[in-house]
């Protein structure tokens, strides 16, 4: 029996009493209409027929609706990235993401840059981690704008952190922002945070494999600092495998090869950090 | 690590497109380059969906394989991992598919007896 409308599975007959013939009619070819009302108040009428419709649970699931989405998952951000990145271009400020794997010397590079750079290029600091203040303390010690994001157990920072940040942090028109990235070489890859560009570094106590064993980020980014290359005589680092493994994985990669402690190499890169703002 | 935030984006993206109707089906497209694993979504979506519209729904992901085209003479080229080299000799790929994190669809109940 259908449950909609109570009438019988079997197929009817119609018998023709002149010819005492019976005629087999197929009963469920009658359709049900019924009416259903949207969200918005319009009233839609339409109809099943029975051909598929065998019980009630059937014909709840064919009144689900499909809704196309076609969403950006990341949007949210995304969105929050491209306003931050407006931000920075208003300022004429050169905004850098930092990413690397815990204890690559960011926060050693990035003191030293500041202090050289002092007298010719201010640069202000957003510090992610998830726990602690240290580095927001070292960085604060040059004497440069800095504040410190704890993410908690996230793993790295978004949009939404950074724009949050700014404003606390107010940095000076023409400058350099710097966003120290929480220690982890895959998921900052995934969140744009309106950088103007991303930076790499890679200490070489590392291993030269890295940018294949971690492409995504190797890809992602713009720059690559070979950091501690002061250390090249103990390790065995092998500086041009590991050149060529970041161009295999992103050909247009730039690479700065440095010492934070010896100063070696950081001349190149401070030429890149002041054409950047006047440009 | 990065999925746990991801997949409470998605329930948060679909709750707010469900305008509170219980949600059957959602279908996700995830490129195989994006760094996302969808075992993990998946594993996911069961802690994130709880209590919300999307609680037992059925989760289906599509993945997209990575695909690029070469910069010198053109060619297409699938791609397993996010970086290749085409037969020309070059590594310059642009990658043109493969790094999908999209929501495609919902499937929302509308009981009408």
């Amino acid at each position: 029996m259908c449950v909609t409308c109570g009438c019988s599975d079997d197929n009817g007959k119609i018998t023709y009493p002149q010819k005492s013939e019976a005629v087999a009619v197929e009963s469920h070819r009658h359709e049900h209409y019924h009416t259903h009302t949207l969200p918005d108040g319009t009233a839609i009428a339409h109809s099943h027929n029975h051909e598929k419709v065998d019980d009630a649970s059937l014909h709840a699931k064919i009144h689900n609706t499909t809704i196309s989405l076609e969403q950006e998952i990341l949007a949210k951000n995304d969105l929050i990235a491209a306003q931050n990145r407006g931000w920075f271009k208003g300022r004429n400020i050169l905004a850098l993401n930092l990413m690397s794997s815990p204890g690559s010397g960011k926060t050693t590079l990035l003191t030293r840059t500041i202090n050289d750079l002092k007298n010719k290029l201010p640069i202000s600091v957003i510090e992610g981690d998830q726990e602690t203040i240290n580095d927001a303390k070292k960085i604060e010690a040059t004497g440069c704008k800095v504040v410190q994001i704890n993410t908690g157990t996230g793993c790295h920072l978004d949009a939404l952190m950074v724009e949050k940040g700014l404003q606390k942090l107010n940095p000076n028109l023409d400058s350099v922002v710097a966003i120290e990235n929480v220690g982890n070489l895959v998921c900052p890859a995934l969140f744009d945070l309106g950088e103007q560009a991303k930076v790499v570094i890679l200490s070489i106590t590392e291993g030269e494999d890295k940018p294949i064993k971690y492409p995504h980020i190797f890809r992602a980014s713009n720059i690559m600092i070979i950091t501690k290359i002061d250390l090249l005589p103990y390790l065995q680092f092998d500086v041009e495998k590991c050149i060529e493994y970041a161009r295999k994985v992103n050909s247009d990669i730039q690479i700065f090869i440095v010492s934070a402690i010896t100063g070696e190499g950081l001349d190149d890169w401070y030429r890149w950090l002041e054409m950047q703002v006047k440009n | 690590m990065h999925e746990l935030g991801i997949t409470q984006n998605i329930v948060s993206i679909v709750v707010e497109h469900a305008n509170g109707k219980k949600v059957q089906r959602v279908v996700l497209e995830i490129g195989k380059l994006s760094a996302i694993m969808p075992d993990a979504i998946e594993f996911c979506f069961d802690i994130c969906s709880q209590g919300t519209v999307l609680e037992k729904a059925k989760l289906e992901i599509i993945e997209i394989p990575g695909l690029a085209v070469c910069r010198q003479c053109g060619t297409e080229i699938p791609l397993e991992k996010p970086f290749g080299k085409c037969n020309c000799g070059s590594l310059q790929l642009d990658l043109i598919a493969g790094e999908e994190l999209k929501i495609k669809e919902i499937e929302v109940e509308e009981l009408c007896v």
